[in-house]
Formats: C-alpha cells, sequence, structure tokens
C-alpha cells in the first residue's frame, strides 16, 4: 500500500460492528454475514410461523413416547374433536399397549392367495384411508410363475383371477426386527414397540420420506393429500398410533391393525380374505397356528437376504 | 353372561374336528384349538365355532307358490319311491329337478357321499349315515390334509380373536368356499385397486 492510501483511510469513517477500516475485505466480510443472517432466518422461519392447517396445540405437541398420560388424554381429546369438526364422525381414538409377552407374528399361504384383493379393500376401509386413490397398505402382486422378480411383478385389478401362468403374492409391512425404516428417521417419528409392531407417531413425523425410501417392501404410503372419507364410511374404532385419519404429508404403515390385535382380534384384512390364506398369531406361543406353521410347512421371508429378519412369513401347502 | 352362552353354544363340528380326529364322536366339548396358555394368565378360553349347513337340504322345484314364493321339497319326497342308481356319476346321467347341476369333483358318483337308504342324509364310505351338518367329517375321509391344517388354523381362515382369552371365533366350514359338486375354489374377478397418482388418468381430474 502507498503512503496516500492511508491517509484516505483514515478519513473515512469505521465500520462499528467491525472496528476495521473500509476494505474491500470487508465489506464483502459484512454483506456476507447479512446475507448469512437473512439465510438464517429464512431457514428457520417455518419454526416460528406456524402453518395454517396445525393447531399451536398440535404444533407444541411432544413425542408420543415424553407424554404423560394425562397429555395423552388431552390429545387423543382434541384429535377427536378435530376429527368430529372436519369429517363429521364421532370417533374414538384409544392407545392399546402391546400385550406383555406377545411377539406378533403374521404367514400368508402362497398356494391359497387368488389375488382377489379383498385384503386391499378391507385395508382401504378399516384404517380410514383416502378414498381418492384407493390406497391401502397391501399390495396384491400377480408374479409369472417360476419367477420371484418383483420388478416384473404387476398389481392385480385387470383381469379375473387367478390366471394359470401366475402366483400372487399381497406385499405390506413385514414388521422388520431390523428395520431399516426406523434407523433412517431423522426426527425418531417411527420405532418398534415391545411385540414387534412398528408404528408411527404421525404428529412427530415430518414427512422427510426416508423411511419410504428405505424400506425393501415399499410398505410406508405418503399422505400427498389430506385424506377425504364420507362420514359414514369413517371407522370410528381408532387408535393414536394405528388407524386415525392420519395429517397431509405424513407418512403411514401397516401396523398389523393394533387397534384390533392388541386388544385379541384379527387384522382386517385376514377376517376379508375369503381363502383363508392368512394366519396370524403369538410367534411366542408354541401352540400359537403361526408357529404350527413355522414348524410344519414350507415358510420363506421375502428378501431374507437383506438381514431385515421379517416377523411376516410365506409358506406354500 | 355373554362368555357362558358362547362356550354352551360350541357347536359339535367344531369339537369334532379339532378333536384330533375328524371321525370320532359328533357330541362333545373338546377344547376346539390346542391348549396354550393365555398370556393375561385366564385359564378360561372362549369357544371356536364352525358354521355348519342347513339339514336337510331342500331342492327347487322350479314353480312358485301363490304368493311367488318358490317350492322346494326335501331329497326324499322323489327318492324314496325310485330305485337308486349307483352308477350315476356325470352331469349327463341327471335328470328333473337335478338338470344343469355341474359335477366336477374327481370320479365321485353321486352314492359316494349320497345315502341311498335315506336321501335326507349322507354317508360315510363305510356306509356309516351322516347327517348334513357333519358333513366335514365325510369331505375330511378324503382331504385328510386339509383337515389338518384346518385344525391348526392354517385352512380356511376365521374371525374374531386370535386370543381366546379374550373372545370367541367362528371358523367356516367346507361347504362354505367348496361348492360340494365343484370344489374347486372358482375364479374371482378383483374390484378393488389402488390408483396410481400419475398413470390413472380419473385422479388427474
Amino acid at each position: 500500500m502507498t503512503p496516500g492510501n492511508e491517509n484516505q483511510r483514515r478519513k473515512l469513517p469505521e465500520l462499528p460492528i467491525l472496528g476495521q477500516g473500509p476494505s474491500r475485505r470487508t465489506a464483502l466480510k459484512a454483506a456476507g454475514a447479512t446475507l448469512g443472517l437473512a439465510a438464517f432466518a429464512k431457514a428457520v422461519s417455518p419454526l416460528v410461523t406456524i402453518p395454517e392447517n396445525v393447531s399451536v396445540e398440535e404444533f407444541l405437541q411432544q413425542h408420543y413416547k415424553e407424554l404423560t398420560d394425562e397429555e395423552k388424554q388431552t390429545v387423543f381429546a382434541r384429535l377427536e374433536a378435530e376429527t368430529r369438526d372436519e369429517y363429521e364422525a364421532d370417533v374414538t381414538i384409544s392407545d392399546p399397549r402391546p400385550i406383555p409377552g406377545v411377539q406378533f407374528g403374521y404367514a400368508i399361504n402362497l398356494d391359497k392367495c387368488n389375488g382377489n384383493g379383498k385384503c386391499m379393500e378391507a385395508c382401504h376401509q378399516e384404517n380410514n384411508h383416502h378414498r381418492g386413490n384407493n390406497q391401502s397398505y397391501i399390495r396384491v402382486l400377480e408374479i409369472s410363475r417360476g419367477s420371484m422378480n418383483l420388478d416384473s411383478a404387476t398389481l392385480v385389478g385387470e383381469h379375473p383371477v387367478p390366471q394359470d401362468d401366475k402366483f400372487y403374492m399381497p406385499v405390506q409391512c413385514q414388521q422388520c426386527a431390523n428395520p431399516p425404516c426406523v434407523t433412517v428417521c431423522p426426527v425418531e417419528a417411527t420405532w418398534q414397540e415391545e411385540d414387534g409392531i412398528v408404528v408411527v407417531d404421525y404428529n412427530w413425523c415430518i414427512g422427510c420420506r426416508y423411511c419410504e425410501a428405505a424400506c425393501p417392501y415399499h410398505a410406508r404410503r405418503f399422505n400427498w393429500e389430506q385424506p377425504e372419507i364420507p362420514p359414514e364410511e369413517v371407522n370410528p374404532d381408532q387408535a393414536y398410533l394405528s388407524n386415525r385419519i392420519r395429517p397431509q404429508g405424513t407418512v403411514e404403515k401397516c401396523h398389523y391393525c393394533l387397534h384390533r390385535t392388541r386388544v385379541g382380534r384379527l387384522p382386517a384384512c385376514l377376517e376379508a380374505c375369503p381363502t383363508g390364506a392368512r394366519v396370524f398369531g403369538d410367534l411366542n406361543d408354541p401352540e400359537s397356528e403361526i408357529n404350527w406353521i413355522l414348524k410344519n410347512k414350507r415358510v420363506f421371508v421375502l428378501k431374507e437376504e437383506l438381514g431385515t429378519r421379517p416377523r411376516f412369513f410365506y409358506f406354500f401347502d | 353372561m355373554a362368555y357362558t352362552a358362547l362356550a354352551a353354544a360350541v357347536i359339535v363340528a367344531a369339537a369334532t374336528m379339532a378333536g384330533g380326529c375328524g371321525l370320532q364322536s359328533q357330541e362333545g366339548t373338546v377344547p376346539p384349538i390346542a391348549e396354550t396358555s393365555p398370556p393375561t394368565g385366564n385359564t378360561d378360553r372362549f369357544s371356536v365355532t364352525v358354521s355348519r349347513p342347513a339339514s336337510p337340504p331342500q331342492v327347487f322345484t322350479g314353480m312358485y307358490d301363490g304368493h311367488g314364493e318358490p317350492i322346494t321339497v326335501s331329497c326324499t319326497t322323489c327318492h324314496t319311491t325310485r330305485t337308486p342308481d349307483a352308477t350315476s356319476r356325470a352331469n349327463a346321467d341327471l335328470n328333473e329337478f337335478h338338470t344343469g347341476l355341474s359335477v366336477a369333483h374327481g370320479n365321485l358318483a353321486c352314492l359316494s357321499c349320497h345315502n341311498p337308504a335315506d336321501y335326507d342324509s349322507l354317508k360315510l364310505a363305510d356306509g356309516t349315515r351322516i347327517e348334513f351338518p357333519d358333513v366335514m367329517q365325510l369331505c375330511a375321509q378324503c382331504h385328510s390334509q386339509q383337515l389338518t391344517d384346518f385344525e391348526h388354523g392354517a385352512h380356511g381362515g376365521m374371525n374374531g380373536y386370535w386370543d381366546l382369552s379374550r373372545g370367541p371365533r367362528t371358523r367356516k366350514n367346507c361347504v362354505d368356499c367348496h361348492a360340494p359338486h365343484t370344489p374347486r375354489f372358482p375364479m374371482m374377478i378383483p374390484t378393488f385397486r389402488p390408483r396410481d397418482r400419475f398413470t390413472d388418468l380419473e385422479h388427474q381430474e
């Protein structure tokens, strides 16, 4: 620098926050800091602005596992009231907990399943799915005999079933003992409970869909729209972690109908199956139907090589 | 109490089928499914009820009475006065009320199962008379594997409770799903299909 430049600098006012003489360098620093602050403010703005479709109570609601019993009752009452307002349906939201010592298992007889899709329909109705897209937690796949290539499988519903050269395989959440969907969730909105059922706190889910991408069975669903259900079709028997009407922008999945199975009842898809292909029960009970199948039938699990250890089994007669 | 009423209502077929051998006595209160230790510590168990067909069946005559109700007759109305034909086995052998009945059940003859001594009942392979509601014993003579699977909940499906310490269960009879004369499970037309967000035109408004 030349002496002349130094004189000129003394005459100019200093930038107060930096306490440094003005230069291109400091000006850029200041501009960068301003931009950075603005970007940060923009980034955190969703945290200080509550979206229109979320109530203050919902916004401030804690994670399911952090809620006390009293807080849960308040939350359930609020959700029941919201359902009454938005769907004109009187529902009961319960919270059945796992039955101590029970590990749920599910099996499907691929020699019996004929691809009629009644399980998908039952799931759709039982679990209060959005009526617009006929969503359910089950996909009944039609696969060429002699192949196990799920990529070439198609969804049933185009023609009468069963076709002679096809077999049929319903796929839903396998309730893995080593669930990749739980590992990837950045906010711990999904977890595995003691009876093996992987559940979602729909109010804690941020809808990032990592779990949907991580699931090797395509078992998770994203609510692109706020579910639309006619009042008379809303299933009033609801639970917080299962079939209550899910908010838009959250991920959901099969929960083995825990609002039914945790009070001893059979899942809706099993009761609807006209071929009797589905078997459900307690893996810890040596006398259960599901254990008899594991001991006496030719059983496999889907994508065993992935190490997910499903609680869902396929078998042949 | 609902519980005792249900327990008392255990249907004979349920007990018989689950007794380990489908050809045992018709009466009894054998536990429907193998005993388990209920998780609640409650030793009482609800029943498993297997549905039973009406007995004896009635045949539609093709005529209606003055009120428009179909006129039906029991099998014995005609068959008490006719000589049984042990050779009848094919659709072409059938006439009168049975015309149009489709038979595709192995190589069975009518009298393999129908009882020529009393057409309002059935008979086992050894000639023992058996009533229509107990037809599962008849089926199980040949279909023992299906009976074994049924007893272990692996055939025929169920409704109600997986946990019998908490509630009862209902099950279907063989003939609820398999027409006895054409037992092959029929083809079905799927009526429900998820719509695709991108490819389904209906949903694109």
